[in-house]
């Protein structure tokens, strides 16, 4: 068994003899007999460091990770290269091991850090506005809906298809707690259908939701959909995938209200979904409001520059029961790995990485687009991400392509049955030109074996 | 300020400086890999009006000069790996290494949340197990370990009540919580569509019994619970106030945030609370980052599992797993993917380290760390200036009262969490529960020696005796750190939340 | 910030707040007890003119650091007038909380409701 405590049976029987009682059973003397365990817990006996490191090694083993395979996953998490400077810092036990900068004395770093994240994230997004980071993605989504709720009070939210599905339940969840309904306007060849889109709006919604690029990888008309909304008084909130904002006009120039997001990209590793951050940005009129930590500057009582958590009063420890939102932290840490990426990357990296993605992108789309059984699913612009439709079963040819070491993308069936042998194929600068041509190959293979497959059994 | 201060420290003589001020045009760190496609002009792939004309306006800078801003700017952090850090009711223990290599094996760090079940077995099964480990720490059958952190745990379990009740045709309004609560909690209530119901505490610390009678009835959907409370008390009422909670057909909804008292030793399910959720960053010790990541899994018994989050893990005959998406009666989802599953990662390890036996220990020395700290400052004078503010036995945490001292010394909790500060530590919690005037709420947990409570017992006696002295050194603390005390009032009023550039 | 004070000749209202009325319209604040125990305000919240107050209900926030709190309304009637120069000087309730630190100006709808409200010597007397 390991343990992290050190009293000896010296310091216990001292302590003992301190506090007034003879045992530390007595300690617990409140605790009704009725509501005590009396037996051990049914789990199993510790183990020493090396037998758990075994153990976890061992679970670890039996996942395919993105080390094993050539992964073309995307659908909101990416499989970007996390540079070595990034670990480095995020494992230093200063920033590792503190809480919540309640005492900002001893609390700079952090609060600067917050500082410097908030800045990189108002520029990426165009809003003046943005919070220290919230959980992820999807509740981000589901965070601004509640911002619209308190904002305007209306009673029906409007959504695209083309937001992420997970950002979509999320907000149906939450929504239904406060009673706000939520309507979902179809896509159409790929982008948000505008007529449906303009049909479904009116002075009842209180926001409406897009993402840029949509799911399917499509660029969104962002402005001319925001214009439509924004002429009915709706909040316009857009989740953004943050690693193409080095190219694509930001949401704070196309008329949209609160950009939310997905952090990953941005210097965090997949770890099957989390802990990442989400990322939360809106126009001045939103900052009394915002959920969440927001840093400040200010200055000490010699007059020195320094950082504190401001506008504390949107908070639920002060606030209560009327606070602007019930999430009482930020994800530092992974906000942290957030803001040493963009550093790192700088000004032109950025926009160069942004490039690159688009035109493997390209070439990986018409690389596809050539291959028999495969065609395009949309020929909206695309920047990171592409979906196709395969003329074979999708599930069973990633089974097949799994076999060759490559996971072709994300099958589209389960959130799209319109389109149930859709494949979303996702590029990072860690997909070169060779593993796009294996996975053109290998695709072309396997979708080509499911159809004489399907003959086979036909015949 | 003067050119030369011989009384500043060189972390004081250094002014703050942003990335963005150091950044210079023309520096760089990252080189892309080459552009290893046929190049297509811009124009063709992406039009123009839907590109941005202004670069984001990130840093240009080195790497040898991001390494150096950062590791700089960490020196202006205090830590729990440098320091004792008993701020209440987070449980700041120590968080073993181990964790942080196991988490970052390629199998879980690089891990697709999207990989098909089939290839990530070793995943599901870890989160199967740390599933079944925290149903059987909190005596409940069913475990979803999706949410984020405890305040999306809690709106997880009210949205499950409001689920429970509508599936029976009932159209409840109203949540009850104790005045003793944490801010999340009437927060949640609020979130979650219904109106808070505040109830008073007894002279002992506990739930007002008579209050709750009066004010439980048909349209209360549900209490939230801290147990022990937020005083650091167990309320030995607890099954008097389970019973006129179920009486009225409410769900008792258990907030875990002092889990750390009673592992293996009490469960939550056994003390009849419905839905229970579990900091797993603090008792299961996960590294607080500066205030987060976290996460916040749930517990849940018989009645309430039908509305869990989607998806649920499941074992299929054969031993695999798979996550079943097909709930119809599911709240749905709170966030994308499975949830935080580094923090699984960490957590189940410190489980497995653990034990049961090792659980009870954490708890059992928790508590002895808590009461032995309260008897030390008893001895060492100090009980005259903060009493504690319920007096007996307690469990992983007290709270003290710092009225005394304000009155006869002339300093404020907060004048005494500054110096504390000049001392080497991080303060107790401050001005929680709000019940309690001037309020300290200590919490040492169980990984800190006597010798670091002696200790710290014995550095708040010393400020005690300074400020008998001269209160002005305590009123103007700290002294020592990179910045002194802030004026907060200034950057409310004139907010800058940014870097202008 | 200002010393103690509790002019004669403002009506007051349990909740700390006074109001001054002329004519039909009366002007609102809130007392030097109130101000002194929030601590410096960083932010006042006013209503929109046009929007009516009640008689001891809330009709602005005022925020200090570590605290928000509801400002109630002495007496019923129609917001007229707000007081423009708090959102860049929120202090001044502080620094002048009967004056200078005004917070709005309504046109009453029933001047019979000031007889629930106390004169300065019997609200100083609540406070002690």
């Amino acid at each position: 068994m390991s343990t992290y405590t050190s009293v000896t049976d010296d310091d216990r029987a001292a302590m003992l003899a301190a506090v007034g009682v003879r045992s530390v059973e007595e300690l617990f003397r409140d605790i009704p007999e009725a509501v005590r365990l009396g037996r051990p817990l049914d789990l199993p006996a510790g183990l020493s460091e090396t037998e758990v490191y075994d153990h976890l090694r061992a679970l670890a083993a039996r996942n395919v990770s993105a080390e094993d395979e050539v992964s073309f996953v995307g659908a909101g998490m990416y499989d970007h290269y996390v540079p070595a400077l990034v670990d480095s810092i995020v494992t230093r036990s200063e920033f590792l091991t503190p809480y919540t900068p309640y005492q900002p004395e001893v609390s700079q770093g952090g609060l600067q850090v917050m500082f410097e994240y908030q800045t990189a994230i108002s520029e990426l997004t165009g809003l003046p506005v943005s919070n220290a980071s919230v959980y992820e993605g999807p509740s981000a989504v589901g965070a601004a809906g509640y911002l619209a709720k308190l904002t305007n009070g209306r009673p029906r939210f409007v959504v695209s298809r083309g937001l992420h599905p997970h950002s979509r339940e999320t907000l149906e969840t939450l929504s239904r707690g406060y009673g706000t309904t939520v309507d979902e306007v179809p896509l159409a060849a790929g982008v948000t259908d505008a007529e449906a889109w303009a049909a479904a709006l009116d002075s009842d919604v209180g926001a409406v939701f897009l993402q840029q690029p949509n799911f399917l990888g499509a660029v969104e008309d962002l402005e001319a959909l925001a214009a439509v909304a924004r002429q009915h008084g709706a909040i316009v909130i857009c989740a953004c995938d943050p690693m193409p904002l080095a190219l694509l006009k930001p949401p704070g120039e196309c008329g949209v209200d609160i950009a939310v997001g997905e952090g990953q990209p941005l210097g965090n590793r997949l770890d099957f979904g989390g802990p990442s951050f989400g990322f939360f940005a809106a126009a001045e009129a939103y900052l009394r409001k915002m959920p969440g930590r927001i840093a400040g500057e200010t200055v000490d009582e010699d007059g020195r520059r320094g950082f504190v958590l401001t506008l504390q009063t949107r908070e639920q420890h002060i606030r209560r029961e009327k606070a602007t939102s019930n999430i009482c932290t930020s994800q530092a840490l992974n906000a942290l790995a957030g803001v040493v990426y963009l550093s790192w990357l700088g000004r032109r990296g950025f926009v160069e990485l942004g490039e690159l993605l688009l035109q493997r992108t390209a070439y990986a789309r018409e690389r596809l687009a050539r291959v028999e059984g495969v065609a395009l699913l949309h020929e909206q612009p695309v920047v990171r991400e592409f979906a196709v439709s395969l003329d074979a079963p999708v599930e069973r040819v990633i089974e097949r392509c799994a076999e060759l070491g490559i996971n072709p993308g994300y099958p589209l069936g389960r959130d799209y049955p319109e389109h149930p042998n859709g494949l979303l194929v996702a590029l990072t600068e860690r997909r070169s030109r060779a593993d796009i041509d294996r996975l053109a190959e290998a695709l072309g293979v396997a979708v080509a074996a499911e159809r004489e497959g399907v003959v086979e059994v036909g015949a | 300020m003067s050119a030369v201060d011989v009384r500043q420290t060189a972390q004081q003589r250094e002014s703050a400086t942003t990335i963005y001020e150091k950044s210079k045009a023309g520096r760089r760190a990252f080189v892309p890999p080459p552009v290893d496609v046929p190049e297509r002009p811009l124009d063709e792939l992406l039009p123009a009006r839907f590109r941005r004309t202004v670069e984001a306006k990130l840093p240009e800078i080195s790497e040898p000069e991001i390494n150096r801003h950062y590791n700089r700017l960490s020196k202006r952090n205090f830590d729990l790996d440098t320091g004792f850090y008993p701020l209440g009711s987070c449980t700041m223990k120590h968080n073993p290494k181990l964790h942080e290599r196991v988490a970052a094996l390629p199998g879980h760090a690089r891990l697709h949340p999207a990989q098909d079940p089939k290839r990530a077995q070793g995943a599901l099964e870890l989160m199967w197990n740390l599933e079944r480990a925290l149903s059987e720490i909190a005596g409940l059958p069913h475990v979803s370990l999706q949410p984020s952190a405890g305040s999306h745990g809690e709106l997880a379990g009210v949205l499950l009540t409001r689920a429970y009740h509508e599936a029976r045709g009932e159209q409840r309004t109203k949540v009850l919580a104790p005045d003793t609560s944490h801010g999340t909690n009437p927060a949640t209530v609020t979130m979650a569509g219904y109106e808070l119901v505040k109830l008073a505490s007894n002279a002992d610390g506990g739930i007002d019994l008579d209050d709750l009678r009066a004010k439980a009835d048909d349209d209360v959907a549900c209490l939230m619970l801290t147990n022990p409370n937020t005083l650091g008390l167990f309320d030995p009422n607890i099954e008097e106030i389970a019973r006129i909670v179920h009486g009225v057909g409410a769900t008792l909804y258990y907030d875990g945030a002092n889990l750390n008292a009673v592992m293996g030793i009490s469960r939550p399910g056994d003390m009849g609370f419905d839905i229970v959720h579990f900091n797993l960053h603090k008792s299961f010790t996960q590294p607080h980052g500066g205030g987060g990541p976290g996460s916040g899994p749930i517990a849940v018994s018989n009645r309430i599992e039908p509305f869990l989050p989607r998806p649920v893990i499941v074992r299929g005959e054969d031993g695999t797993f798979d996550f079943d998406h097909d709930r119809p009666k599911s709240i749905g989802r709170l966030r994308g993917w499975q949830g935080n599953f580094g923090c699984f990662v960490r957590s189940y390890a410190y489980i497995r380290s653990l034990g049961a036996e090792g659980l009870r220990e954490a708890s059992e020395i928790a508590v002895l760390n808590a009461n032995y700290l309260l008897a030390r400052l008893r001895e060492a004078g100090v009980a005259e200036y903060l009493p504690v503010a319920y007096d007996r036995l307690c469990m992983h945490e007290f709270v003290l009262s710092g009225a005394p001292m304000k009155r006869e010394l002339g300093i404020k909790t907060l004048d005494l969490a500054k110096r504390l500060l000049d001392f080497g530590y991080h303060p107790p919690t401050v001005y929680f529960p709000l019940l309690v005037d001037e309020a300290l709420l200590v919490e040492p947990t169980e990984t800190e020696t006597k010798e670091t409570l002696d200790a710290f017992a014995d550095a708040i006696a010393d400020i005690l005796r300074e400020a008998k002295e001269d209160p002005e050194v305590a009123r103007h603390a700290p002294y020592t750190t990179p910045v002194r005390r802030l004026d907060e009032a200034r950057a409310a009023k004139q907010p800058v939340i940014r870097q202008p550039l | 910030m200002a010393d103690a004070s509790y002019p004669d000749g403002l009506l007051y209202h349990p909740e700390h707040d006074w109001a001054r009325v002329e004519g039909d319209v009366a002007t609102f604040g809130i007392t030097w007890y109130a101000q002194d125990s929030l601590g410096e305000v960083v932010f006042f919240e006013p209503p929109e003119v046009g929007t009516q107050t009640k008689q001891g209900e809330p009709y602005a926030e005022v925020e200090s650091v570590k605290a928000v709190s509801d400002v109630i309304a002495p007496l019923s009637g129609e917001v007229v007038e707000v007081n423009g120069g708090l959102g860049d000087a929120p202090e001044t309730i502080n620094d002048d909380p009967y004056g200078e630190g005004w917070m709005v100006k309504v046109r009453l709808a029933d001047p019979s409701e000031t007889e629930a409200l106390q004169d300065a010597a019997s609200y100083q007397q609540t406070l002690s």
